[in-house]
């Protein structure tokens, strides 16, 4: 495994009164992003009654407090504490890996409205711009904006493509769509400014399951290709149709 | 889902009107936005607060909140209400007889009233809390409806004409009682006809605007130093309006537009409750209640959360000032604003001990 390269904390600043944000980077590393994610595991397992939430992020985590508990205490010196104390605990449990989220996606013309505008953007086509998807290694970077949303970093960097100049208002659920090195997957109809591969018929986000978001920081996801039927069929049995 | 035999049993508020938004919702929801959950709640929570307390509730039963134009309830069991907030109309039918009923006090309601809210002068939210609560499930910990992504609350969504919101099966029992205690410690009560019995007096939040122009602090957002020396000094010392596209998720402003000297991209990094964010557009946004968890937009400010309820009680077209304080001010100001809210929910208390 090898020892697991440090992450070292850039600035601890209010965001507001009720939460504190701790920068560790200005850019996206997926190195410092996996120990930022462990660092949020490690403060989660104190179960500390001050901590409402923790929010990993791509290169910062935010911790919201109930100030209700905190009262006279300067809270910036708390936090800034807290995370010390876990970047320095050698013996710190490091959560269980969990086995690769495998998400079926439909690339087909009626889903995938953007891979021929890929395809020319990056000189390939467009079956091998699905290809390389495919052939991709992701992992959840951050998980935010609504409920069950989440970042993917390792894609191929030869799919690279800028974000559109134009946002589309309305994505429907299970959009897969790719930016720079990153890759999204919508829970809900919201507007997106990134490319269309394809989509899946999963149910990405559901209160009432034991594990509401199909993706948690630090999984790892492949995409693996099915065909319309399929699509329909899985829809059908998750109430996506 | 198990509950609906009970629910079946169970005494039944209807909803004959729906108003312009009303929702479950409570303390809000906690643990989850890691997950991109964002906590929701109540969007003024001290007027929430007091509304549980002015009917002897614990402060995390779910209430219901209205926004400018109230719902029509009928009550078809007695029950004990109150609400707090902007002071909507409250008319109460019960038969031939018809009372104006006063905000910010218990009121019990006869079995079968018919409850009917107005719109406010002043504010634009407010709380109408039920002795013992209203009986939803609790999703993630939390009862409060997160409208967005459709779930918790009534079905995840703001209430429709035709509803049926459960009370727990002992309301009436607790509403007789509880009333029954401020009876004996309140010398004398009101009867409005046969439609409701309130006390005489009645206890406000601070939470309405008071001013021509509403006053709300902040500290410094930290991407402060991208934006320009006039866009800093714009955001202080401008007044900005509340767009009508404003809603629970996100106050839009209108006023000087807010440029950046550096248009650098940002990485997505978390969000909180007051965080004004300013798009590529140079309109701000502050952050409310339902707001994303996350963002790529820069943050010029982050009001102080004791000032959050008053913000919430501004109506579109209303306007707002912002003024800076450091950390350590806005902690005391919220220290201020929880002794000032426990001062009243504490003489609360003491009516409903027995």
């Amino acid at each position: 495994m090898g020892s697991k390269p440090a992450i070292r904390v850039q600035s601890v600043i209010p965001l507001g009164d009720t939460a504190v944000l701790v920068n560790f980077s200005d850019h996206l590393d997926p190195d410092i992003n996996a120990g930022i994610q462990r660092l949020a595991d490690a403060i989660c397992l104190r179960n500390l009654p001050w901590i409402r939430d923790v929010v990993p992020a791509i290169a910062s985590l935010a911790v919201h407090i109930d100030i209700n508990l905190t009262d006279e205490s300067d809270t910036l010196d708390m936090v800034r504490m807290l995370v010390d104390a876990c970047l320095g605990d050698k013996a710190r449990p490091s959560r269980a890996l969990r086995p690769p989220i495998v998400v079926p996606v439909c690339y087909d013309s009626g889903f995938g409205m953007d891979l021929q505008d890929i395809g020319e953007r990056t000189g390939l086509d467009a079956d091998e711009v699905v290809r390389r998807h495919l052939a991709s290694d992701f992992r959840v970077l951050m998980v935010g904006f609504v409920p069950g949303h989440p970042y993917l970093g390792g894609l191929d960097p030869t799919l690279a493509v800028p974000r559109r100049s134009a946002p589309r208002l309305r994505m429907p659920p299970g959009t897969v769509a790719i930016a720079n090195v990153q890759c999204v997957v919508y829970p809900y109809e919201i507007p997106g400014g990134w490319s269309v591969v394809g989509r899946t018929p999963l149910r990405l986000f559901d209160a009432a399951r034991a594990r509401p978001s199909l993706f948690e920081p630090a999984d790892t996801v492949r995409f693996e290709r099915i065909e319309r039927l399929q699509f329909d069929r899985i829809a059908q049995r998750e109430g996506t149709a | 889902m198990s509950a609906s035999v009970a629910s079946r049993q169970a005494p039944q508020v209807s909803v004959e009107r729906a108003g312009i938004q009303t929702s479950i919702q409570d303390g809000g929801r906690f643990g989850y936005q890691h997950l991109g959950v964002v906590p929701s709640g109540a969007m003024d929570m001290e007027s929430m607060l007091l509304a549980n307390a002015l009917v002897g509730n614990t402060p995390d039963e779910a209430t219901l909140e209205m926004a400018l134009q109230g719902p029509t309830l009928r009550f078809a069991c007695e029950a004990l209400i109150a609400l707090a907030g902007a002071s909507f109309g409250i008319r109460a039918t019960h038969g031939q007889s018809v009372a104006l009923l006063l905000p910010n006090r218990p009121i019990l309601l006869a079995a079968g009233t018919q409850v009917s809210f107005g719109h406010a002068p002043d504010g634009a939210r407010a709380y109408l809390a039920v002795a013992g609560g209203f009986d939803v499930p609790s999703i993630l910990g939390s009862r409060c409806t997160y409208i967005p992504a459709g779930f918790g609350g009534h079905n995840g969504r703001a209430l429709k004409k035709g509803d049926a919101l459960a009370l727990p099966s002992q309301a009436s029992t607790l509403a007789r009682a509880r009333f029954n205690t401020l009876q004996k410690k309140n010398v004398g009560v009101v009867c409005h006809g046969s439609a409701a019995t309130t006390v005489r007096w009645s206890v406000r939040t601070r939470s309405l605007p008071e001013d021509e122009v509403t006053v709300v602090r902040f500290i410094n957002g930290h991407h402060r130093p991208l934006f320009t020396a006039q866009a800093l000094h714009a955001f202080e010392f401008s007044t900005y309006r509340i767009s009508a596209d404003s809603n629970r998720m996100g106050y839009r402003l209108i006023g000087p537009r807010l440029e950046r000297a550096d248009s650098r991209d940002i990485l997505s990094e978390p969000t909180n409750l007051g965080t004004v964010q300013v798009p590529a557009d140079g309109a701000p946004i502050v952050l409310m209640a339902d707001h994303q968890t996350t963002g790529g937009y820069a943050k010029i400010a982050e009001i102080a959360s004791a000032d959050i309820p008053r913000l919430a009680q501004l109506q579109p077209g209303q306007e707002v000032r912002f003024a800076p304080c450091s950390l350590a001010q806005a902690l005391a100001l919220a220290r201020a604003a929880r002794n000032a809210l426990a001062s009243k929910t504490d003489v609360l208390s003491w009516q409903y001990q027995a």
